[in-house]
């Protein structure tokens, strides 16, 4: 800590002052918008929409909470975004653990089992990662008909995996391409296969790397609304297509503290994923560069 | 035929020949340095040896076996990597012993092995620590452990002291020479330095370019240098090649040469069939420490030749000075005594030793035998 200050630019105190400032002003403008969301989804309704969107509750309610995650109407059902919430995680678990252990596997062949046209291969896998997703809907539509996957979780895991090997590919083929490959060929003297020196040699290294790509895959795909919206409508729809229902649905008044509220619950799982796997991220970081 | 047998082998990338048709023949029990510059196919063709790399054509064989196609580990080889190549994430304990769990020898008999490599090279009390947590020296050590306990045919070192300072590297050389006398296995052994190569082998091959350049005992290779290449690679300072003429004098064939002074002086060769080249131009070739002050001469040489000429740098190294002057239009070192009384820029009565001068023909570049 000591040699960080002493070799930091020495700032007069006014400065300094100023820049706090400064950065306490751009966290609480970044802040704003949850703030509102917060505290618009524990007021009463009334409030809302008699009053003042910035202002604190006056009465306290957890009932938009609960209406949103158990009794709200999306659709046509008053079901909640409860069964969704399901529907999501039991998506997005193991789309991300399929198309990160396929990444990694990707990886490692890419780099230390080397063979003719590999770098050609890897840049075909690479320009799936700038596909816009419009383009691939109509023939993935399709092929999810013929294996008879259409409108099933299977099939969202399925088109989720297949977009993800591109990134979970670059991301695991640039951090090996730094692992020596020396331990590999220790590792072949010594008598280990192809899989035992995968799981025994590069997985125990292959931490920090193991933790951006979850963080990056489970992002995109909690949060992709269009293969959602497009491949598994009606009861089999992930989180964020039933939230939009839930926003969208046209009997009665416009809940906006419900809507809120749902808003909130399907943004946690990134949220929590950001702050649980993200310090694992960073120390995995700090561990790395301390080893040099 | 030998223990471990190269044949003929010949290593191509694409299109490129990287190796041209080696053939070496290594006795059991051997002690073979590969040596040579920077990119001249040394462990090209020790992963060959060690099958990591496939030999595009030609044999290797060990011990009666043709290992072409046969995978690294069912080779009975052990290999130490240049960066030691230490597991990270395991113990020193479970590095040494990966090798045997892979090939399922069972947990009694590999903690018996485990136990008698530690000991032997002292690292039993670093057994529980993972490789970051030890020095350069006991990462080596741990290296070589990985590779004895596995009780090989051949041991195939890559430049394995040459991460190592330069303190450390000369102990571990005497280590590694000790651990050889005792254990007896063949050894083949990448270094680019000469010293290591000198000092190790039982035997030498200087490579250059992909070729084998001579291979020979450590004496042969300093002594008669097979041709230009090996001469100036092996040896610290470097040999000195001077342009020289042949001439007849007295029915000997002598050396004609020029001195910084412009006169000419006659060195006599020390064998008769230069007489062959009276006339023509050949390289000679003078090692420093056959061009030294007289009382520093060998006692036994026979043809010593004294040489007046003025020194150039003189450069105290401790054991030795170095002095350089100009012979022949070149620059060229001699090793004195340490307190031989020499004077930068004076004149100085040097003596040549000619008993181990050697020639070269300068188009070939071969030695004259
Ligand atoms: N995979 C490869 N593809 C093409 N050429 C290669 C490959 N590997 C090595 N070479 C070439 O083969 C030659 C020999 O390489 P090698 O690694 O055996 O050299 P070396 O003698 O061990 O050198 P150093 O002392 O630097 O380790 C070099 O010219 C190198 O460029
Ligand atoms: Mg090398």
């Amino acid at each position: 800590m000591s040699s960080v200050q002493t070799q930091s630019v020495q700032t007069g105190r006014i400065t300094r002052k100023f820049i706090y400032l400064f950065l306490l002003l751009m966290a609480l403008f970044y802040l704003l918008p949850f703030f509102i969301m917060v505290v618009n989804s524990v007021k009463p309704l009334s409030e809302i929409t008699g009053g003042n969107m910035m202002a604190l509750p006056e009465v306290f309610t957890i009932e938009p909470w609960l209406a949103a995650w158990s009794t709200a109407q999306v659709g046509v059902e008053p079901t909640g975004l409860r069964p969704y919430f399901w529907n999501s995680i039991k998506m997005v678990v193991p789309a991300v653990a399929i198309s990160t252990v396929l990444g990694a596997i990707n990886g490692y062949i890419l780099t230390k089992w080397r063979f003719k046209y590999d770098t050609i291969l890897f840049g075909l896998m690479l320009f799936s990662c700038f596909i816009p997703f419009q383009i691939v809907l109509i023939p993935m539509a399709r092929i999810l008909g013929i294996l008879g996957l259409s409108g099933s979780t299977y099939g969202l895991i399925l088109v989720h995996v297949v977009y993800g090997i591109g990134f979970s590919t670059l991301y695991f083929r640039n951090y090996y391409a730094a692992f020596p490959t020396e331990l590999v060929r220790a590792a072949q003297i010594d008598g280990a296969g192809f899989f035992q020196i995968f799981y025994r040699i590069l997985m125990p290294s292959s931490g920090p790397i193991t933790v951006v790509c979850v963080i990056w895959q489970f992002t995109n795909i909690w949060n992709d609304f269009l293969f959602g919206a497009s491949f598994a409508s009606g009861s089999g729809a992930p989180m964020t297509v039933a939230l939009n229902n839930l926003v969208q649905s046209s009997t009665g008044v416009k809940e906006y503290n419900v809507h809120f509220a749902g808003a909130i619950l399907a943004a946690l799982p990134t949220l929590l994923v950001y702050i649980v796997a993200g310090r694992y991220f960073v120390r995995g970081l700090m561990a790395g560069s301390v080893k040099g | 035929m030998g223990f471990l047998d190269i044949k003929n082998a010949t290593k191509s990338y694409g299109n490129v020949e990287v190796l041209h048709n080696v053939d070496i023949a290594v006795e059991e029990g051997e002690f073979l340095v590969l040596v040579g510059p920077s990119g001249c196919g040394k462990s090209t063709l020790l992963n060959m040896i060690a099958g990591l790399e496939d030999i595009t054509s030609g044999e290797i064989a060990i011990n009666d076996r043709v290992m072409n196609g046969v995978h690294p580990s069912n080779r009975n080889i052990a290999m130490v990597f240049q960066s030691y190549a230490l597991y990270p994430n395991m113990t020193v304990a479970k590095n040494i012993t990966f090798g045997l769990e892979m090939h399922k020898v069972p947990k009694p008999e590999r903690d018996e092995a485990l136990q008698s490599v530690s000991k032997l090279l002292q690292i039993e009390q670093l057994l529980d620590r993972k490789p970051g947590q030890l020095s350069g020296g006991q990462r080596q050590r741990v290296a070589m452990g990985r590779a004895l306990v596995r009780n090989p045919d051949v041991f195939l070192f890559d430049e394995p002291l040459s991460n190592l300072d330069a303190k450390l590297r000369v102990d571990m050389r005497t280590e590694i020479k000790k651990l050889h006398e005792k254990l007896k296995t063949t050894i083949v052994y990448v270094t680019h330095d000469q010293i290591e190569a000198m000092t190790l082998s039982t035997r030498i091959a200087v490579m250059y370019n992909g070729y084998v350049q001579q291979l020979g005992t450590p004496k042969e290779i300093y002594d008669t240098p097979e041709n230009l290449f090996v001469a100036t690679f092996m040896g610290s300072p470097a040999m000195n090649i001077l342009p020289a003429s042949v001439v007849v004098k007295d029915g000997l064939p002598h050396a004609e040469i020029t001195t910084s002074e412009g006169q000419s002086a006659l060195l006599p060769f020390n064998q008769e069939n230069m007489s062959d080249w009276a006339g023509k131009d050949i390289l000679l070739g003078i090692r420093p420490e056959a061009i030294t002050d007289p009382d520093g001469v060998d006692r036994k040489s026979k043809t010593v030749v004294p040489i007046s000429n003025r020194v150039g740098v003189t450069e105290p190294a401790g054991a030795d000075t170095f002095a350089t002057m100009e012979l022949a239009g070149k620059d060229c070192i001699s090793r004195m005594r340490a307190d031989a009384d020499i004077t930068t820029g004076e004149i100085f009565d040097f003596v040549i030793n000619m008993d181990k001068a050697v020639a070269f023909d300068p188009q070939s570049e071969m030695r004259i035998k």
